[in-house]
């Protein structure tokens, strides 16, 4: 289980002059342990940790790939322009929208889920087949399928509303169908995380509470979920962080036009759109923050913990 | 098959922490000694120092003669049981048992010869083509037992191979492997923390504490003689009881009374100038019904019966001495290790003795016990040496 | 009891029976269009009319599609596979080894794991442009392989504490030298670990969408999410609805035959990582 304890640090090997022959191998062994994560250190390095810099760099200037000769310094001139800007607010306000309605949904449906497939005897595999495809399956054509179930004249859920109506022409409906999509789409990694949860929750501690007389309800609220809370958590922060970033399923099935647009669409938009380096950046470099504020959020309110944050041996 | 001889083997970790020191130990060809004492006393790493899994920071290792400190596992020609058995999960039985043999290119034929044959020795013919995971627990030590046997090495070291079986079947397994060793005849180095264990299947017992040895001997020698209160607390089952007691004009105050000392004893203490509080050590057998005691004299005190348990052989009788419990660092230790410390234990000092079957003591009635003080060891608190051991005088 | 026993049964029958259909329905869905012909294309029937197989004739026809099928593939698997290779050197290092800097790679990698990708976007573009790499192949497999790295060292060193290293020592003690013992005992256990590993790292860079319209320009290098939104109907007026659903479908198959082959292998991984860290 992860938890926030961190292992003590060891002392560091002092080379002793019977310690010898072992402290040898222990510098050999943390030469190796250096040695065999240089490559993954460098390309996420070269690949992620100097991009964002440049990011940064890049935010501080005015740089118009129409006009590359007039790029210039202009300090937080254009962090000023996109926080004065209502596209960024409207943006902002949908994707909160978006990530918190969505992460709540899936957090109540893939509980629902992961239950029936911890519970289940009957289909077990097929069920546990079936939710893998949302999973697996590429957003973009999970997008269209929605986007054309819901065109009037084409789309089977479209026939269900009066006609005329073309919900996602108008923003509310949008949105809601674009939480939709990204429902359908995520619920089984969530009720996958949720399940391996499940499993952690000994089968005699479920029996010793009904013996001592909980109902069902109370089962799941005061035995099950506290001893899933660190599972429920990651779960939790895993797909928040995911949901924060939403793009694919927005620019299929609206394009981010009637005020259905997330950040990342405008940070999008700002790039290849208006073809604005300096804003497009200020906005990327505005998103890592907002996503590392809630990253910190979750970790300092509610002790979620780092997956892989604690290493046993 | 050869002998094994450890002179002054240290295992000093990096950080400063020792946890094996200057152990000396001569095992001759063909002996089964066992290495005994409480987690962490530091007989597992000398076994890994043994097959060459850990390095040994001083002293040398001989096998058969010969310095091995610096050859690694495959030139030392010793097989090894792991407690958790070590079976490849991906290899049948007969693909588990016959790797040591595979990897020393043995020609197929003489593999498929010794694999039947050790698995016709361990009753696993009819499971050579099945993978661990579909064995029990019984049977995978025994397909790890064969992957031992197979190679025909100089030595093998088990490291608590029967530790994660049932009561039940560790018995049978105990005296199989007993009866194994003695047939092929293979020098083996055992370890164990069950002190049953290691009293009924070695010839020798090394008893460690804290990466020190105790005490070498055979069974009936710790049992009869240790040299100090943590072999006497360790070794036995029940424990042996303890008593504060003080020593003045040739009788032991205990809080059973005042016991006088017998000749033995009293030589023994005086040579060897006791301190006036000591331990006093008696074995559960050490008591005896006074109403059906064959002889007559020694002290008998009169004790209230909190438990008796009747086992149809004998009956162990539980009493509380007055006064507070034994405590010494060495017991604490053991106490720990054992679990005894979790039981939550009233105050006063329990005591277990170990009657004849026909005793008339009842459960919250007096029962009169005599002492046989011939039986008696008696302990310097500070240094816990058994100060009416023969030998300590030296 | 048998008859408790028994309407017990049917409503697990249907409550599964409802996950299944929740989960295949869009699938049927953008599957029954791509069957459709033109004229029936808008009848919103679940079952096509008339069965076609125009759809698919006609994507593979153009080199739009087959090129970024063909894209898709190669920028796939070798991202996959360097990811999976640097993943499981340092999976290997933080499930075995002792050494200090493991929690820095830790935390590295989690962060890269949370990191929104269209942040990289702006300056990614920018630099590939510089140095050439811009509408490559190159250009994709590389953040590919970096976002998938901090999928593959969680998964792999997950699966490598799993492996009991008690059998490294046997087999040194039954007469292998590390390199044999490494041979013929542990890579046949890790196996499965890495296999299932490269799966997820697979699916993820087949599903990625914003690199791959960010980072391409033409159809050297744009995989099929990016060109499927870029089709357009062979004539103004024609929707590209038919040829869309077909090249989704194309590009779920592989999905669906994973998810059918592997399905237990890849619930372990993507809990394992997550849960047991």
């Amino acid at each position: 289980m992860s938890t926030m304890a961190e292992p003590k640090p060891r002392p560091e090997p002092k080379p002793g002059k019977g310690g010898r022959a072992r402290s040898a191998g222990a510098q050999q062994e943390r030469r190796l342990g250096w040695l065999l994560c240089a490559p993954a250190v460098l390309v996420m390095i070269a690949v992620t940790a100097y991009p964002i810099g440049y990011a940064v760099y890049l935010s501080l200037q005015r740089y118009d790939l129409r006009f590359p000769a007039r790029a210039e310094f202009v300090g937080l001139d254009n962090y000023g322009a996109v926080l004065s800007s209502p596209f960024w607010w409207d943006a902002f306000w949908v994707t909160l929208f978006v990530t918190a309605v969505s992460v709540a949904i899936e957090l109540v449906l893939g509980m629902g889920l992961a239950l029936v497939m911890h519970r289940t005897l009957f289909l077990r595999g097929t069920v546990r087949t079936a939710v893998l495809i949302p999973y697996g399956i590429v957003t973009v054509v999970a997008a269209f399928s929605w986007q054309y179930a819901w065109t009037p004249e084409l789309g089977y859920l479209a026939e269900l509303l009066p006609s005329g109506e073309a919900p996602l022409t108008e923003q509310w409906p949008a949105l809601w169908l674009i939480v939709l999509a990204e429902v359908w789409k995520t619920t089984p990694f969530m009720a996958l995380l949720l399940l391996a949860g499940l499993a952690l929750v000994p089968e005699e501690t479920l029996k010793a509470a009904m013996v001592d007389g909980a109902s069902p309800w109370q089962r799941f609220t005061r035995v099950m979920l506290p001893l899933m809370k660190p599972a429920i958590l990651v779960a939790l922060l895993f797909r928040t962080l995911d949901a924060f970033r939403i793009f694919d399923n927005i620019y299929v099935l609206t394009a981010g036009a009637q005020g259905t647009g997330s950040l990342s669409i405008l940070g999008y938009d700002n790039l290849f759109t208006a073809l604005n380096l300096g804003i497009g950046s200020a906005i990327s470099v505005l998103i890592f923050l907002c996503v590392g504020i809630i990253a910190f959020t979750f970790v300092k309110l509610f002790g979620a913990a780092a997956p892989g944050a604690e290493v046993k041996r | 098959m050869a002998e094994i001889v450890l002179e002054g083997v240290t295992k000093r970790y990096p950080d400063g922490s020792v946890a094996v020191r200057d152990v000396d130990l001569d095992i001759a060809d063909g002996e089964f000694v066992i290495l005994v004492g409480p987690s962490g006393c530091g007989k597992s790493t000398t076994l890994n120092m043994i097959a060459g899994l850990e390095d040994i920071t001083e002293g040398t290792l001989r096998i058969d003669g010969r310095v091995v400190n610096d050859l690694a596992p495959k030139e030392r020609d010793v097989a090894m049981v792991f407690q958790s058995y070590a079976l490849y999960p991906h290899m049948s039985v007969r693909e588990n048992m016959g790797f040591p043999l595979r990897l020393a290119k043995v020609d197929k034929a003489t593999i498929d010869r010794k694999v039947e044959e050790a698995a016709r020795v361990l009753d696993l013919g009819e499971f050579l083509d099945r993978k661990p995971a579909n064995l029990s627990g019984g049977q995978r030590q025994r397909v790890a037992m064969g992957r031992a046997i197979v190679r025909d090495p100089k030595a093998f070291l088990m490291d608590e191979p029967l530790s994660n079986l049932d009561a039940k079947l560790r018995v049978q397994m105990r005296t199989q492997i007993s009866r194994l060793q003695r047939r092929l005849g293979t020098t083996t180095v055992y370890v164990t923390h069950d002190q049953t264990e290691a009293m009924t299947l070695g010839d020798r017992v090394v008893v460690m504490r804290q990466g020190l040895v105790q005490q070498i001997g055979t069974p009936a020698e710790l049992y009869d003689m240790p040299r100090n209160l943590f072999v006497a607390g360790f070794i036995g089952s029940p424990a042996m009881n303890f008593l504060n007691a003080s020593l003045a004009e040739g009788v032991l105050r205990t809080p059973l009374g005042a016991l006088p000392l017998d000749d033995r004893v009293r030589r023994a203490l005086e040579e060897r100038s006791a301190p006036r509080e000591v331990i006093v050590g008696l074995r559960p057998e050490a008591f005896e019904d006074a109403s059906l005691a064959r002889e007559t004299g020694g002290p008998v005190v009169t004790a209230t019966v909190d438990v008796l348990e009747s086992l149809g052989s004998d009956a162990y009788v539980y009493f509380t001495a007055e006064g507070g419990p034994v405590t010494t660092a060495e017991l604490e230790e053991l106490a720990t290790d054992s679990g005894a410390r979790d039981t939550g234990a009233g105050a006063g000092q329990q005591i277990v003795a170990r009657l004849d079957a026909a005793t008339r003591a009842r459960e919250g009635a007096p029962v009169d016990l005599r002492i046989d003080l011939a039986k008696a060891h008696v302990f310097d608190p500070s240094t816990g040496a058994n100060l009416t051991h023969p030998e300590s005088s030296a | 009891m048998a008859a408790v026993g028994k309407t017990h049964a049917t409503r697990w029958a249907v409550v599964n029976i409802v996950v299944v259909l929740y989960a295949l329905f869009p699938v049927w869905w953008i599957a029954a269009l791509s069957f459709k012909d033109p004229a029936t294309l808008t009848d919103g029937n679940y079952i096509p009319r008339d069965w076609t197989w125009d759809n698919y004739r006609g994507i593979f026809e153009t080199s739009e599609f087959t090129r970024a099928l063909i894209n898709s593939i190669g920028i796939a698997l070798i991202a996959t596979v360097i990811a999976v290779i640097l993943g499981t050197m340092a999976a290997y290092a933080v499930a075995r080894l002792r050494f200090p800097g493991k929690r820095l790679l830790i935390g590295m990698s989690l962060l890269i794991a949370m990191f929104p990708p269209i942040s990289l976007v702006s300056p990614l573009f920018n630099i590939e442009r510089i140095i050439g790499i811009f509408d490559t192949w190159p250009g994709l497999i590389i953040p590919y392989m970096t976002f998938s790295l901090p999928l593959a060292i969680y998964t792999l060193s997950a699966f490598f504490r799993e492996i009991p290293w008690d059998l490294e020592k046997a087999a040194k003690v039954d007469g292998a030298t590390p390199a044999q013992a490494f041979r013929l005992v542990i890579v046949p256990l890790a196996a499965p670990g890495v296999f299932t590993t490269a799966i997820l790292v697979f699916i993820f860079c087949w599903n990625d969408f914003l690199f791959a319209i960010s980072l391409t320009s033409t159809e050297s290098a744009r995989t099929v999410p990016a060109a499927i939104a870029f089709f357009t109907g062979s004539s103004q007026f024609q929707q590209p609805t038919g040829s869309i659903a077909a090249a989704a479908v194309v590009i779920t198959v592989p999905i669906i035959i994973f998810v059918l082959l592997f399905q237990r292998r890849i619930v372990a991984g993507l809990t394992s990582g997550a849960v047991k860290g």
